[in-house]
């Protein structure tokens, strides 16, 4: 039986972006609107950026086989720790950025430590350190707070002709994790933790450190989220995490791009066309004035048909891996049953 | 051979929970020798080779290589010594390549950076040297048949300077052909300096590849000797040769089987051919034959879980369609899986619970069951604290009578057992053995899979013997060991096997001077 198959290097999500681009322009084109307009696609970008980074790094969570349900409160608060230590002030950029990013490097640290030393499932465990982000953020925060600097304003908006700046940081951070997964000794241990820890503990791995790692790692992304998102927005917002939904929609993207949900198989690239292709349907839909509650469920229905053909791949692929003629037993060869 | 042996291991023992499993063991391997290891199941082949591999710690007795005192508390510092082991259950990443297999943990780096480049042609040298060309060091790993993860492991032992190198059953799973290019693989790694344990129970690999032989008989060694001076049937006596010693519940006689009540005709499905069975109220068949033969597939073909495509079956003289466990429920069936943890019992709910289990989701009336749970534990002898302890925390034995309370909770006419005593101590197995008689007096029918000889013939009124997926012949119950072996085998093994034994080892035509290459690495 012969069968359309992709090369091997390229990800079934990138057709699936081609065929979301184009039937979005015939029906944004038919519908009067257009489509390919570079501010349209500079929209499009703009709007990636902050899931995307995001994503990239919980694409790490979950190579490793675990994931982190506590991004959106993170970035949330990293959006306030940029903005109020900022002030508004030149000078306190660099430290700001710094702190923010320490901030993240520290949750991750803490929910990479409760996964491996005290063995608590990463979803619990990372719901755990949401509630904990989600009181602090109640606690003392109801509205915008802090001023980020004109700079780092400037960098939410500056584009180079019709590419956004802040466009650079979504695919910097994608490229550096996507190199460190592909070519540093860490990224090889990512996926044969995630692949199979026990495997890996037998082959002299110090697994606990690899998925701390991929906490920390996982988390630094969210906080620079927050940093991007301060900068759009000028201040830091105490729901701006959770409004965009990011700690779900940063495991779809990730799950949409391939990369499988029991860890140890994946790649960024996938999550990077994922988030593009997320990015293009809510352009899409919004061009259409598709009702917002309607938008939610076909983005819903996306997801959930992507990843039921993901699982269709494979069951495929198993069968006609079975369907094999059977191997013969050995026969005559054995004197006592097993 | 006047050196010290690379590998020596003194009067080991091992107990878990009070039962030995292996006591006062002695091995000794050499350099450029195949050192094969036989008995029978449960024997010790493989709580030996665990603790030869650091996953356990002996109670006495000390494992040296090249005669110096070792104890291994992780597999990793037995790897360092040099000890490597393949499993039957590969130590592989499927989703990886071959080299990121092979160098896992490992990975060469220059400026932090995995030298990927030298890692492949490191692998592909290795493979070379094996004169594997069939895959390439870039394949993954998920990908490759189960012989060619098998020269994975391999290439991966050698990567790692393993001298001693412990294979556990490394033909189970393979073909033919693919076994004796594996023999052909051992032997180059013997001559290339190489030590190898090698786990087996099939004779003719034994005596092909085999330089000497140790035979361990209920964690005890019974002899350890050069292959050249015995023959497969001596060895298999001193494998098997014991009195039946564990008491067996008399057979029934002709009087007390009734009716047929289950009639297998022509069954069939991806794994099973032409399967005719019938067994009558008040009998116990027994299901020999190798393992992969179809025994387990047979049981779960009848009780609908995988089911047959092809055929009929009948129970109590009406023909069934059974497409699922449900079904086979519904029609009268029972069936006491061979991984009672995985399959027969939810560990962390109760006796009562687990009793109830099948009769929960298959019954609506809600009466009387406590009573029918207290009346179930008394007539399987249970024994636990209470009826709301744990299972979990329930010996093996009293683990399966909970799993029979929930078959018999059903009242089924026809019960299967698959492996029924496996892992039960002596004393619990003679009680199952008596409840399962018990059953089968009480007018059901009984089928037994069991690939311990004894019980299979102690049990068995009737024993079908399975090859290939298919029925090869019925004996009588009490038939010999070597009977069964035979028809299981499709020959006389253990007269056929009985000539010299290099001669057999050496039909595979060896490949070209790749066997010198591996000598010359070492």
């Amino acid at each position: 039986m012969k069968r359309f198959k992709l090369p091997v290097n390229v990800l079934p999500i990138w057709p699936a972006l081609g065929i979301v681009l184009a039937v979005g322009w015939i029906t944004v084109t038919i519908d009067g609107g257009s489509f390919f307009t570079s501010s349209n696609m500079t929209n499009i970008l703009q709007r990636s950026v902050a899931l995307g980074i995001v994503a990239v790094g919980q694409t790490v969570a979950i190579l490793v086989g675990s994931l982190d349900l506590s991004v959106a409160y993170l970035i949330s608060l990293s959006s306030l720790v940029a903005a109020e230590t900022m002030d508004g002030k030149e000078s306190m950029l660099v430290p700001a950025i710094a702190l923010t990013l320490a901030l993240g490097a520290g949750v991750g640290l803490v929910n990479g430590l409760v996964v491996t030393k005290l063995r608590v499932n990463a979803f619990i465990a990372t719901l755990g350190m949401a509630l904990v982000l989600k009181g602090y953020l109640a606690d003392n925060y109801s509205r915008p707070s802090g001023e980020v600097s004109e700079t780092w304003k400037s960098f939410g908006y500056t584009r180079m002709g019709p590419v956004p700046v802040s466009i650079f940081l979504f695919v910097g951070v994608a490229l550096v994790v996507g190199f460190v997964l592909r070519r540093t000794r860490w990224g090889y241990h990512v996926y044969a933790v995630g692949g199979d820890e026990p495997v890996s503990a037998l082959s002299g791995l110090r697994t606990h450190r690899v998925v701390i790692g991929a906490h920390v790692l996982c988390s630094v992304a969210a906080a620079l989220t927050g940093l991007f998102l301060a900068s759009r927005l000028g201040s830091g917002t105490p729901r701006v995490g959770t409004d965009g939904g990011y700690d779900l929609e940063s495991i779809a993207a990730v799950v949409l791009g391939g990369t499988a949900l029991v860890g140890g198989k994946g790649r960024v690239n996938g999550t990077v066309a994922a988030v593009l292709v997320l990015a293009v349907l809510d352009n899409v839909f919004n061009q259409l004035e598709v009702d917002p509650f309607l938008k939610q469920a076909l983005r819903g229905v996306v997801i959930i048909a992507a990843v039921a053909l993901y699982a269709r791949r494979r069951l495929v692929a198993r069968e006609e891996e079975t369907s094999a003629p059977p191997v013969e037993t050995t026969g005559p060869t054995e004197v006592v049953p097993a | 051979m006047t050196e010290a042996p690379l590998l020596e291991m003194r009067g080991i023992t091992k107990a878990f929970l009070g039962s030995v499993v292996l006591s006062e063991v002695d091995l000794t391997c050499v350099a450029g020798e195949v050192h094969a290891v036989v008995g029978e199941n449960g024997a010790g082949k493989s709580t030996l080779m665990k603790v030869l591999a650091g996953a356990y710690q002996p109670d006495a007795g000390e494992v040296l290589v090249e005669g110096e005192a070792r104890s291994f508390h992780h597999p990793v510092q037995a790897q360092a010594a040099g000890v490597a082991i393949i499993y039957q259950e590969f130590n592989l990443l499927p989703e990886r390549s071959v080299a990121e297999n092979v160098f896992v943990g490992r990975e060469p780096a220059r400026l932090g950076l995995v030298d990927r480049r030298r890692m492949e042609a490191d692998t592909a040298r290795l493979l070379a040297e094996l004169g594997e060309r069939s895959f390439s060091p870039r394949s993954r790993v998920g990908d490759l048949s189960v012989a060619q993860q098998q020269v994975v492991e391999v290439v991966k032992a050698r990567s790692l300077d393993a001298r001693i190198l412990v294979m556990d059953e490394p033909t189970a799973s393979l073909a033919d052909e693919e076994a004796s290019a594996l023999l052909d693989l051992v032997r180059r790694l013997r001559d290339g300096g190489m030590a190898v344990l090698y786990i087996s129970h099939r004779m003719p690999e034994v005596f092909a590849v085999a330089d000497r032989v140790t035979v361990l008989k209920d964690g005890r060694l019974v002899e350890t000797l050069a292959v050249a001076d015995t023959t497969p049937s001596q060895l298999v006596a001193k494998m098997v040769g014991r009195e039946l010693d564990g008491y067996v519940p008399p057979r029934a006689t002709d009087t007390e089987l009734g009716d047929v009540r289950l009639a297998v005709r022509g069954g069939g499905n991806r794994a099973l051919d032409g399967i005719d069975l019938e067994v009558r109220a008040g009998e116990i068949v027994g299901i020999g034959g190798l393992q992969g033969a179809g025994r387990t597939e047979l049981a779960r073909a009848v009780f609908g879980a995988d089911p047959f495509t092809r055929g009929t079956v009948e129970i109590d003289g009406i023909e069934r369609r059974l497409g699922s466990p449900r079904d086979g429920i519904s029609a009268g069936l029972g069936f006491i899986t061979e991984d009672r943890k995985e399959e027969g019992l939810a560990l962390s709910q109760s006796v009562r619970d687990n009793a109830l289990l099948g009769l929960r989701s298959t019954r609506r009336r809600h009466n009387g069951r406590d009573a029918l749970v207290e009346e179930l534990a008394t007539s399987t002898e249970l024994r636990a604290k209470s009826l709301d302890q744990e299972v979990r925390f329930l010996s093996g034995g009293n683990q399966q009578k909970v799993v029979l309370a929930k078959w018999l909770a059903l009242d089924p006419g026809v019960l299967l057992f698959d492996e029924p005593t496996r892992g039960i101590d002596v004393g619990a197995k003679a009680a199952i053995h008596d409840l399962m008689r018990g059953l089968a007096r009480s007018g059901k029918a009984v089928v037994m899979v069991s690939s311990e000889l004894p019980e299979l013939i102690g049990m068995s009124d009737r024993i079908v013997v399975m090859r290939e997926g298919r029925v090869a012949g019925e004996l009588p119950g009490g038939a010999t060991e070597q009977e069964v072996i035979a028809l299981a085998a499709g020959s006389d093994p253990v007269l056929a096997h009985d000539e010299p034994a290099r001669e057999r080892g050496a039909q595979p035509a060896p490949r070209s001077g790749a066997g010198s290459e591996v000598g010359d690495e070492t």
